[in-house]
């Protein structure tokens, strides 16, 4: 699948960022680069001159690690300048190789260390309960990400509490630091397991933007239960050097050269 | 001390619509009043510490105040970096009230004994760390908390501690309380541990040496003015308290007195619980008596630091 003009666009601005930093988790940030796309391009609800509006939809990016295509599509949307991702881990950067909240406009919640996300989520989807508020909350994981058992202790509770205002999106690229999921722990069968523990569940393909806007307009899948996305990806999406490579699930010492046969993938 | 702290939480939530309260599988009725009047506000979760913590943070994200309840060690130890990140990181007014301080748990063993529970809370920025010694002064310290903006670590001791803080002392969050006055010496104490001090003071007394006891219910945000103060009165401080004696409320009174006035050093000695762990059951007295925290040693480490017999 090509990428259109809009998802090599992010990517270039993914590629920005991390030429400004000469690091950066390449592999997972372009496995969700749709992902987010479809999110903040037509389902969430935000707006970029007052991030904190109570009746914003909340997303958390669990997998802290992909933040560079959180701050690209932010800076897409308006949160901050285009320009400001070249600052990217610099010592005074809003923009750290993981997202604080706080800091970053349009970032809910400082993550990096994994299974924090959907702990947190599940309590921002009561508060919103108990307040009345009818904003949505969305916490995109990493599939190495939920070996960390936090995450299903919350999502056990988050079927307790029927949290219909609750999403939880899974960027499942098979590929965690070590090596594959499937041989590092296997995840499978992945679908199955969020149902069981009282997810209404669907898969979708997480390149494919008609896809992606198609599911997410559906939710919430149920009236008494949380949703979840398993969203199928390949880690280092549209860098034939990168995919399904685990040598670039991060990448420090970037030279220009790295750099720049990255912009030659995406002409 | 347990019943106030939550019988505390259930008037707070009458007052502050923005109270929450968050158990852990706690024993059968715990807060049912509050259960009755504000099913809302009430969350009786599994046991599943690194979640509640994290549900905690996203509930005072959106603006309210939630008061975790469960055991100490489960509250500390097993969510360490939910605390640290979730909680500390971004500066949440999550409140975390921890059964059994010390030895509470002596016949449950190692694994229910919050021995280092102040070390490692305190070691994180941010964070409060408090040890009310009785229920008159955790109903003070309680009602104190709606407007704190940080997280709070909040040490309960046994329950049916004997009550001996008073009203007109107050109770101000990192300000120290001085519960008895001495020419001699100085018991610096925290917790329930201020009821042995004081005891032994009397004892002392009657042997003619005047010994006061300054209660640090707040180990973090440090009382360093008060404290130093306090000791600079005397010829001889010890420390006492019911958690291991490093990284508590001795090393701080250690390091506050080695940053700010390090000639007072020497007069200084610790007492509290020693670097291992227990390996007895039996009960609190048993266990503090093991660990050498009674009466005889706390007159022990006095005199010799006095220069006495």
């Amino acid at each position: 699948m090509a990428f259109d003009d809009r998802s090599k666009l992010l990517r270039r601005y993914v590629i920005d960022a991390m030429r400004g930093g000469g690091r950066g988790h390449l592999g997972s940030s372009m496995s969700m680069v749709e992902i987010l796309r479809v999110l903040y391009d037509s389902v969430l609800k935000f707006d970029p001159k007052n991030p904190q509006a109570a009746d914003r939809d909340r997303f958390i990016l669990s997998k802290g690690h992909g933040c560079l295509a959180l701050y690209a599509i932010l800076a897409d949307r308006g949160f901050f300048p285009v320009s400001e991702l070249e600052s990217f881990c610099r010592p005074t950067s809003r923009l750290g190789g993981h997202p604080e909240r706080g800091k970053v406009p349009g970032v809910e919640a400082s993550t990096g260390a994994l299974g924090h996300g959907v702990p947190i989520g599940v309590g921002i989807a009561l508060a919103m309960r108990l307040q009345k508020n009818p904003s949505r909350v969305f916490v995109l994981t990493g599939d190495g990400e939920i070996n960390e058992g936090s995450n299903w202790e919350a999502l056990m509770a988050a079927a307790k509490h029927k949290l219909t205002n609750l999403t939880v999106m899974v960027d499942y690229n098979k590929l965690q630091s070590y090596g594959r999921t499937a041989d590092v722990l296997d995840l499978e069968p992945l679908v199955d397991k969020f149902k069981s523990f009282g997810f209404v569940t669907h898969e979708v393909d997480g390149h494919d933007v008609a896809a992606l806007e198609t599911i997410m307009k559906k939710l919430p899948f149920a009236k008494n239960a949380p949703s979840a996305i398993i969203c199928h990806t390949i880690k280092g999406k549209g860098f034939p050097f990168a995919e399904g490579n685990p040598e670039w699930h991060h990448k420090s010492g970037m030279t220009e050269t790295d750099i720049q046969q990255m912009y030659d993938c995406l002409t | 001390m347990r019943k106030t702290a939550l019988d505390c939480v259930h008037k707070l939530s009458k007052i502050d619509e923005r109270v929450v309260f968050v158990g852990s599988d706690l024993g059968p009725g715990v807060l049912d009043k509050m259960k009755t009047e504000f099913p809302d506000r009430f969350f009786m979760e599994g046991v599943s510490e690194q979640y509640i913590v994290g549900m905690a943070a996203g509930l005072a994200m959106e603006g309210f105040i939630p008061y975790v309840n469960t055991i100490a060690t489960f509250l500390t130890r097993r969510c360490y970096e939910q605390v640290a990140v979730d909680l500390c990181i971004h500066d949440l007014p999550v409140r975390l009230i921890a059964n059994g301080g010390g030895g509470v748990y002596a016949p449950l063993g190692p694994t229910h004994l919050a021995i280092e529970d102040i070390a490692i809370m305190r070691a994180l920025p941010n964070m409060a760390v408090v040890a009310p010694c009785d229920a008159d002064e955790m109903n003070r310290l309680m009602m104190s908390t709606l407007e704190w903006p940080h997280p709070i670590y909040i040490r309960l001791g046994k329950g049916g501690d004997k009550v001996v803080s008073e009203e007109k002392n107050g109770f101000e969050l990192g300000k120290s309380i001085k519960m008895r006055s001495g020419r001699d010496g100085l018991f610096i104490t925290t917790g329930v541990m201020t009821q042995l001090a004081l005891e032994t003071a009397d004892i002392l007394k009657k042997d003619g040496v005047d010994v006061g006891v300054l209660h640090v219910h707040t180990i973090k945000p440090f009382d360093h003015t008060g404290v130093i103060a306090a000791i600079k009165d005397v010829r001889a401080v010890v420390t006492v308290e019911e958690h291991i004696v490093n990284g508590g409320l001795g090393s701080a009174v250690l390091e506050s007195c080695s940053e700010l006035q390090p000639e007072l050093l020497p007069k200084i000695s610790r007492i509290g619980i020693p670097d291992k762990f227990a390996t007895e059951y039996g009960s609190q007295n048993s266990l503090l008596k093991h660990w050498g925290i009674t009466s005889s040693t706390l007159v022990g480490a006095m005199m010799k630091k006095l220069g006495g017999a």
